[in-house]
C-alpha cells in the first residue's frame, strides 16, 4: 500500500524548526481547545463568585437595623389606672395605649431638637416607627412595672419603610404610591439621623429573634427557624447515624451475596437519586395521614430528613469500612475474636473519623433542604414562639431555616427579600462550618495503610 | 405522659436484666467466670435484648393500634417482664450466650439494611393509594393527554399533565445546555491539561457550587437572575425593538429557572465526567501520542469516543437531578401552565405543581390535591426510569476497560 506513495514522496527541504501551515493549523487547532477548558472553568468559577458575592452584597444589611432613642414618658395615669401597679391590671393597657406614648415621646424629641418639619402632630409620627415597637415596651413595663411614671430612654425599631430608607432600599422618587410613608416622614428622617437620634446599629435580634407577621419586616429574625432546625438536625444524627452504620455494617461484613442482598444494594442507590420533593411526599402521606403525627413539627421533619440522608450515610460508612484493610481483621479473628467482635472491636473504631466525616457532611445536606419541608407544613407557618422547653421543641410546629428563607421570599414586601439573603448568609456560615469540621476530622485521623 | 413512662420503665427493666443476667452466669457458674461458656457480660446483654426487644414490638403493635394509655403501659410492661423471665432461665454454665447476643445483633443489623427496602415500599404505597383514589375521581386519559391546566378547589378543574411535562422538559433542557459543555470542558481540562496543584485549587471550588443549598439558587433565580434578565430581554431592554413589547413579561421564566438549574448541575456533571475519563486507560492516549496526534486530536478522537457511553450516562443523571429540582423552579419558573415555546414566558414544571397543590388548606380527599401523588409518581418513575438507565450504561462501559 505504501509503494505508490513512496515514488512521490519529495524529500522535505525546509528546517523542522519552520513550521508549515497544517502544523500551524494543529497547533492553533490546539491552543483554541486548551482555552475552551480554561473558559469553561472561567465561566464556572465566575458563577460561583457572582453567586457568594450577591449572597453577601445583598444579605449583609439584614445584620443592620435602624433604631430611634426617644425618651418615653410612662404616664401612670394611662398604664395604671387603678394606681396599684397589679400586673393583672397592668395587662389592660394594650399596645394603642403603648403607642401614642412612644409618638409623643418621639414628636417632643423633634421639637427640642429644633428640627423644622410640618408634621407637628403625635399622630404623624407613627410611620417613622414600627408597630412593634408599643408591644416591646410593654413587654419591658410588664417585666419591671415600676418603671411606670418615669421616663425611659428606649431602643426603638424604626418602621421597615424607614429602615429601607437609611439602606437605599427606599427611594424618594418611588414612594408617590406608598400609603406607609410620605416625603416629609423621610425629610424628618434625614433630620434624625443629623441629631443622632435615628441610627443603624447592629441587629441581633435578626439572628436570635423570630418571625413576625407579614406588616413587620423590621422585627423578623431567624432564631426560632435556627431552633427547628436545630432540632431536625438532631433527629437526623440521633436516627441516621446508628441505623446508617448498622446498614452498612451488615453490606460490607456481613451479608452473603444473594438476592436479598442486591436488592437492598439496588435500593439503596435508587434511594440516592429520588428527587428530595418525593420524599416529601412521603412524609405526607405516612407520617401525618397515616401515624397522625403533627404537621409543622420538627420530628416529622427529622424522619424525613433521616430517611433521605441515610443513603448518603451507608455510602460514604462502607466506603470508609472498605478501606479498613482485611489484615486487621484477619489479625482478630486469629486470636480467637468472633466475627461480630471483630468488626465492632476492631474495624469499626478504625473506621469511625470516615463514618464521622460522612455524617457531618450528609447532615448539612439535610440542614439545606427545602423541598421536602414544603410539604410537611414547615412553610406559612409563622415561627413567632421559641418551643417551651427541650421536648417540647420536637413536637411544636416551628419552621426551618431554609423553609424560613423560602417563606421570606415568597411574601410580598421587599424589606422581607433582604432577611432572605441575610438567612442565607447564616445558612452558608452553618454548611461552612460543619464542612470545615469535617475536612479537619478527615485531615487529622486519616490514616493510610 | 404514656411514653415517658414506658421509656423510664423500660430502662430500668433492661438495666435490671442485664444486672439479673450477669450474676445468674456467675452464680451458675459459682462464681469462676473461666467455668462459663461466655463472658458474664454477655449473658446479660443477652437478658437486657430478651427484655427491650419483645417490649418495643409490643409498644409499636399498641401504638399503631391506638391503645389507651394505661393498657400501653401495662402491656410493654408485661411484655418486658416476660421476656426477662423466660431469658433468666436460659442462663447456665454452658449456655452459649455469646452466640446468641451476636445472632440478635446480626438481626438489628438486616433490619437496619432493610429500612432502605422499607422506604422504598413506602413511596410506593403511599403514591400508588393515592394515585388509584385521583384516578377513580378523574379520568386517566384526560391526565395524561390533557393540555390544561386549570385547577380549581371549587371543582371543574382540567387536570392535564402535558403543559407541566413540556415545562420540566424545556427548563431541563435549558439546564443540560449551560451545565454540559461547561461542565465537560471544566472536566476534560481538569483531567488531561490542568497540573496537579491548578487542579487541587480549582475543583474544590467548582464542587463548592454542588454543597450550596437550592434555596439559595431559588433565591438567586427569583431576585437576581430573573431581573437581570427581565432588564435585558423585557419591554425596556435592548431586545425589545426585535420583539413589540419584548419576549419577556416577567423575571420568573423558563430560562431564569433553566440558568440557574444550569449553574448547578456544572459540578455535577463536571465530576462524574472527570471520573470516567480518568478511567480511560493511559495505553490509549499513549498509542494516539505515538502516531503523532496533538494533545487535543487525541483527546478528541480517541479519549471522548472510548469515555462517551459513561459521558452519556453522566448527562442522563444530571437530567434526572434537574427534572426532580424543585426550589428553583418554584421560586424562578413562575405558576402557569403553559405549552409555549418562548423560553422567556413563564411556565411551571411537575415539582411546582406538587409542591402548590399540597400546600395550603386543601382538602386532601379532592382530585385537585390527590393530583399531586400521580405527579409524583410520574416524577418518580420518570426518574427512576432515566437513573436505572444511566447506571446501566455507566456500568456496562466500566466493564470494558477493566
Amino acid at each position: 500500500m505504501s509503494d505508490a506513495t513512496l515514488h512521490d514522496a519529495q524529500p522535505t527541504k525546509r528546517s523542522l524548526h519552520q513550521i508549515d501551515a497544517r502544523t500551524k493549523r494543529r497547533n492553533a487547532a490546539e491552543s483554541r481547545f486548551k482555552m475552551l477548558g480554561i473558559g469553561a472553568i472561567g465561566i464556572g468559577i465566575a458563577f460561583l463568585v457572582i453567586l457568594l458575592s450577591t449572597i453577601v452584597v445583598n444579605g449583609v444589611s439584614a445584620f443592620q437595623q435602624s433604631f430611634l432613642e426617644v425618651p418615653v414618658y410612662l404616664d401612670p395615669a394611662k398604664l395604671d389606672k387603678k394606681g396599684n401597679r397589679d400586673p393583672a391590671d397592668l395587662k389592660k393597657a394594650t399596645t394603642f395605649t403603648y403607642a401614642p406614648l412612644i409618638e409623643k415621646g418621639l414628636l417632643e424629641v423633634v421639637q427640642t431638637a429644633g428640627i423644622e418639619t410640618p408634621l407637628s402632630k403625635t399622630k404623624d409620627m407613627k410611620n417613622l416607627i414600627s408597630s412593634s415597637a408599643a408591644a416591646q415596651l410593654r413587654d419591658r413595663v410588664l417585666a419591671d412595672p415600676s418603671l411606670i411614671g418615669q421616663t425611659v430612654t428606649a431602643k426603638i425599631l424604626a418602621s421597615s419603610r424607614v429602615d429601607g430608607y437609611l439602606k437605599g432600599r427606599v427611594h424618594r422618587a418611588e414612594i408617590a404610591q406608598d400609603k406607609n410613608i410620605t416625603v416629609e416622614q423621610l425629610d424628618l428622617a434625614d433630620a434624625l439621623i443629623k441629631a443622632g437620634i435615628l441610627h443603624k446599629s447592629f441587629n441581633l435580634d435578626f439572628i436570635l429573634g423570630s418571625d413576625a407577621s407579614d406588616s413587620r419586616a423590621e422585627q423578623a429574625g431567624i432564631g426560632v427557624s435556627m431552633l427547628g432546625s436545630f432540632y431536625m438536625m438532631l433527629v437526623v444524627l440521633v436516627l441516621a447515624l446508628p441505623i446508617g452504620v448498622a446498614a452498612s455494617i451488615y453490606l460490607e461484613e456481613f451479608a452473603p451475596k444473594n438476592r436479598f442482598t442486591d436488592l437492598i444494594e439496588v435500593n439503596i442507590s435508587n434511594l440516592a437519586a429520588v428527587p428530595s420533593i418525593v420524599f416529601g411526599i412521603l412524609g405526607l402521606a405516612v407520617f401525618i395521614q397515616f401515624a397522625h403525627l403533627p404537621q409543622s413539627a420538627p420530628l416529622v421533619g427529622g424522619l424525613v430528613l433521616t430517611l433521605m440522608t441515610l443513603p448518603t450515610i451507608i455510602i460514604s460508612t462502607r466506603a470508609a469500612l472498605k478501606a479498613v484493610p482485611p489484615s486487621i481483621r484477619d489479625a482478630a479473628l486469629g486470636i480467637g475474636a468472633s466475627k461480630m467482635q471483630a468488626t465492632f472491636h476492631h474495624v469499626l473504631p478504625l473506621a469511625m473519623p470516615g463514618i464521622l466525616t460522612g455524617t457531618i457532611i450528609g447532615l448539612a445536606q439535610a440542614l439545606g433542604e427545602t423541598a421536602p419541608l414544603l410539604l410537611i407544613g414547615m412553610v406559612g407557618f409563622i415561627a413567632t414562639n421559641a418551643p417551651d422547653g427541650f421536648w417540647d421543641g420536637f413536637v411544636s410546629p416551628n419552621s426551618a431555616m431554609p423553609a424560613q428563607i423560602y417563606e421570606w421570599a415568597k411574601r410580598a414586601d421587599p424589606a422581607f427579600y433582604e432577611r432572605a439573603w441575610g438567612g442565607i448568609i447564616i445558612l452558608l456560615i452553618f454548611l461552612l462550618g460543619m464542612n470545615i469540621i469535617a475536612i479537619i476530622l478527615r485531615r487529622k485521623f486519616e490514616r493510610r495503610w | 405522659m404514656a411514653v415517658l413512662w414506658i421509656a423510664v420503665l423500660l430502662a430500668a427493666l433492661t438495666l435490671g436484666g442485664f444486672f439479673a443476667g450477669r450474676m445468674r452466669a456467675l452464680q451458675t457458674a459459682g462464681g469462676d467466670p473461666r467455668l462459663l461458656h461466655s463472658l458474664p457480660s454477655y449473658s446479660g446483654t443477652l437478658v437486657a435484648m430478651a427484655t427491650l426487644l419483645p417490649a418495643l414490638i409490643l409498644y409499636v403493635l399498641v401504638v399503631v393500634f391506638r391503645a389507651d394509655p394505661v393498657l400501653q403501659i401495662v402491656v410493654t410492661v408485661v411484655g418486658a417482664l416476660i421476656g426477662l423471665a423466660l431469658s433468666l432461665r436460659l442462663i447456665a454454665r454452658d449456655f452459649r450466650a455469646r452466640n446468641a447476643v451476636e445472632a440478635g445483633i446480626k438481626g438489628l443489623l438486616i433490619a437496619a439494611a432493610s429500612l432502605a427496602i422499607l422506604t422504598t415500599i413506602g413511596i410506593v404505597l403511599s403514591l400508588v393509594f393515592n394515585t388509584i383514589e385521583f384516578f377513580r375521581l378523574y379520568p386517566i386519559t384526560k391526565f395524561f393527554f390533557g393540555t390544561e391546566w386549570t385547577p380549581s378547589f371549587g371543582g371543574g378543574s382540567e387536570l392535564g399533565i402535558l403543559p407541566l411535562l413540556w415545562g420540566t422538559l424545556y427548563i431541563s433542557f435549558i439546564a443540560l445546555a449551560v451545565a454540559v459543555p461547561i461542565g465537560l470542558f471544566a472536566a476534560i481540562y481538569l483531567s488531561e491539561y490542568a497540573t496537579r496543584s491548578v487542579r487541587g485549587v480549582v475543583k474544590p471550588l467548582l464542587e463548592v457550587l454542588a454543597g450550596i443549598p437550592t434555596i439559595v439558587y431559588g433565591l438567586f433565580a427569583l431576585l437576581t437572575v430573573g431581573p437581570f434578565l427581565l432588564s435585558i430581554f423585557g419591554p425596556a431592554g435592548p431586545t425589545a425593538a426585535f420583539a413589540d413589547g419584548g419576549w419577556m413579561h416577567a423575571g420568573t421564566a423558563v430560562m431564569t429557572a433553566g440558568l440557574v438549574m444550569g449553574i448547578m448541575l456544572i459540578p455535577f456533571v463536571s465530576s462524574l465526567s472527570d471520573d470516567i475519563i480518568n478511567a480511560v486507560p493511559q495505553s490509549l492516549r499513549d498509542g494516539s501520542y505515538g502516531l503523532g496526534a496533538t494533545k487535543s486530536e487525541t483527546i478528541k478522537q480517541v479519549v471522548l469516543p472510548a469515555a462517551l457511553p459513561g459521558i452519556v450516562g453522566a448527562v442522563l443523571l444530571a437530567a434526572s437531578r434537574a427534572i426532580g429540582e424543585t426550589m428553583i423552579v418554584v421560586l424562578g419558573a413562575g405558576a402557569a401552565a403553559r405549552l409555549s415555546m418562548n423560553p422567556f414566558e413563564a411556565m411551571t414544571t411537575v415539582t411546582a405543581k406538587i409542591v402548590s397543590q399540597l400546600t395550603g388548606d386543601a382538602d386532601f380527599a379532592s382530585p385537585e390535591a390527590l393530583v399531586a401523588f400521580s405527579l409524583g409518581m410520574t416524577l418518580f418513575i420518570l426518574t427512576l426510569g432515566l437513573n436505572i438507565f444511566a447506571l446501566y450504561i455507566v456500568r456496562k462501559y466500566r466493564e470494558q476497560y477493566e
